[in-house]
């Protein structure tokens, strides 16, 4: 069986991984000239779900819990299992109660705890959340392994594809191509974040750091060699352009927030992602006839395209063996299966 | 009924679309309040681009009144700007118009806020201005041509409910015909009954049901509570007393004491 895969972003990459797992043939047509894809390339890296659950349905969290193990084991060593620390300046303590009141995972500490995880944090907060089963990867080394692991063990890639790169003679189409979609894909809508590289050596942190705001909630990840991702703005549109002074500002002043020191880190970069999302904010699958679209990760790409990925590759495989000639059609017609809420199979058409 | 600007609406409770997690569950909530009136808050980098429509038409098909605002503005001309660009975008001469005196805790700048809605009148506007308790503000605003009032009743985001109680009832007097919306500070559902009982016409919150573990069940909360309290200003409340008073005559009862 032959399939090809649209886009290199984690979502493309996953699905290649799980394929070629099941000895599927598979190929990648990217209009980049490298892989990482768009939203990807932007992401904080964060295998977090638990912190995600305050915020996000409980699916979130069954399906992203497993996603450092399936990073761990296709990329041995990109890992990093440290937890995630949750923290909020003095007068904002209430959002750490209402925090950990919409999840679960996590303990709370003091400011001895505190300094003993995170020893420049020091005296600058009285309590944190701890997750401790959390993990973080740094996004862009990940996807690059990943790219250079599949292409080790067979799969094609084609860079700088036409947008329309010929699907003839595969048997299978999976469109992977994140915020490219919006405006042809239903329901599909973009939520720009904006991000910042810091370098500084005059604090260091050894795992994801959330601070809560009423407004501005952000996270800072330490991405090694004195480097710091600071991320991420929400913001409903699917405008890719550089980011605004008010998100930078909003950014700068939250990494300030958590450590004075960061004043004099450098702006290495800023950059824009457009996460592609559905009205729920959940990723889904969508068949039809030999075409599969894969899509809606908004800002849970690393978390939950290997599970994604697992699903549709075992649908695609599972076809194999003597679905072929289903056919599946009507995009409107969605049903939802009750036990997978993201999978959304349009099985109502007529079979061939 | 209450009627805003000549539009005639049956629900009390004006709720905010921000910060939910999820466009679905914001119709969830929506639906689940039976709200009539919406505020959108318009980004200028939201507006114009693809997203910014599928965002706008989720809000469109919701089915109810769209009331854009100016969230995030500091300046007369920021504002002023922001609500041209939501009268094209919602096709609506309404506006929420807030201009923010301080970043940090959203209080309005009044005097800019006076000069703004003097001019979105002037241009047509139908003008609910997010204040402050002050009377004279007040005065300020009706001169300016508002038909409507929206005085906070604690900072925005705090959930702290009427943290002044006398200046909300002294402006109830002192514009006993203008419709009064609090706006702001509200936490919780018995809040909203208070600031009904008080008389006050409706109540406009976001963050207490956007930030629920459960919005649309806490949206249903709310809309009770906003009824409740809205009867029982009409049917007339008890004043409170120093003593007790029993609720059945004592005359011709025995006395032991």
């Amino acid at each position: 069986m032959r399939v090809l895969i649209r886009g290199a972003g984690v979502a493309g990459l996953t699905l290649a991984h799980e394929l070629q797992a099941k000895s599927v043939d598979v190929e990648i047509a990217e209009t980049a000239a490298r892989a990482g894809g768009r939203a990807s390339w932007f992401a904080g890296g964060m295998l977090a779900p638990w912190c995600e659950r305050e915020s996000a349905p409980d699916t979130v969290l069954a399906l992203g819990c497993t996603a450092a193990d399936w990073w761990d084991a296709a990329l041995p060593g990109h890992v990093i299992r440290k937890g995630t620390l949750v923290v909020a300046p003095p007068r904002d303590t209430v959002e750490l109660t209402r925090f950990a009141a919409r999840t679960c995972g996590c303990d709370w500490l003091d400011a001895g705890d505190i300094t003993a995880l995170e020893p420049d944090l020091a005296g600058r907060f009285r309590k944190a959340l701890f997750f401790r089963e959390e993990a973080h990867l740094d996004p862009r080394r990940a996807i690059t392994a990943l790219h250079d692991k599949l292409r080790a063990i067979g799969v094609r890639f084609h860079f700088e594809a036409a947008p329309d790169y010929s699907d003839e003679g595969f048997d299978r189409v999976v469109d992977c191509t994140g915020a490219n979609a919006i405006g042809q894909a239903a329901d599909l809508r973009g939520v720009r974040g904006e991000m910042l590289m810091l370098e500084t050596s005059d604090v260091s942190l050894s795992r994801p750091v959330r601070l809560l705001h009423p407004r501005i909630p952000l996270y800072i990840v330490p991405r090694g060699d004195r480097r710091f991702m600071v991320g991420a703005t929400m913001i409903e549109t699917d405008d890719p352009g550089p980011i605004s002074a008010r998100s930078l500002m909003e950014l700068l002043n939250a990494a300030y927030a958590l450590h004075p020191a960061f004043c004099e880190a450098r702006v290495i970069e800023t950059g824009t992602g457009v996460r592609p999302a559905y009205t729920d904010n959940l990723p889904r699958f969508e068949i039809d006839g030999r075409t599969i679209r894969v899509n809606g990760f908004y800002r849970h790409g690393f978390l939950l395209a290997p599970s994604i990925a697992g699903d549709v590759a075992a649908h695609v495989t599972s076809d194999l063996r003597g679905d072929i000639g289903q056919m599946f059609v009507g995009v409107e017609a969605k049903l939802r299966s009750p036990e997978r809420a993201h999978v959304i199979p349009l099985q109502t058409g007529a079979n061939r | 009924m209450l009627e805003l600007y000549g539009i005639s609406v049956a629900s009390r409770l004006l709720l905010g679309t921000a910060r939910y997690p999820s466009p679905a569950i914001l119709s969830e909530a929506v639906r689940a309040s039976r709200t009539d009136i919406v505020t959108v808050s318009l980004r200028r980098e939201t507006a114009g681009s693809r997203t910014g429509s599928v965002f706008f038409e989720l809000i469109r098909t919701l089915g109810v009144k769209v009331l854009p605002n100016t969230a995030g503005c500091h300046t007369v001309s920021e504002a002023v700007l922001t609500a041209k660009m939501a009268r094209d975008v919602f096709a609506t001469d309404w506006i929420k118009l807030e201009v923010i005196g301080n970043h940090d805790t959203l209080q309005p700048d009044v005097f800019a806020l006076v000069e703004a809605a003097r001019i979105l009148n002037g241009e047509g506007f139908k003008v609910f201005p997010y204040t402050t308790d002050d009377l004279v503000v007040a005065e300020r605003l009706m001169e300016a041509g508002c038909q409507v009032l929206m005085p906070w009743c604690a900072p925005i985001g705090s959930a702290m409910g009427p943290i002044n109680l006398p200046a909300l009832r002294s402006m109830r007097a002192h514009f006993p015909d203008v419709p009064l919306i609090v706006d702001a500070g509200i936490g919780r559902p018995s809040h909203a009954a208070i600031v009904m009982e008080l008389g006050f016409d409706a109540v406009l919150l976001n963050t207490a049901v956007a930030g629920a573990a459960d919005p649309a069940a806490m949206a249903a909360a709310f809309t009770g509570a906003i009824e409740a309290g809205r009867v029982a200003f009409q049917a007339g409340l008890l004043e409170p007393r120093d003593m007790a008073v029993p609720s059945t005559p004592v005359i011709g009862k025995a006395v032991f004491s």
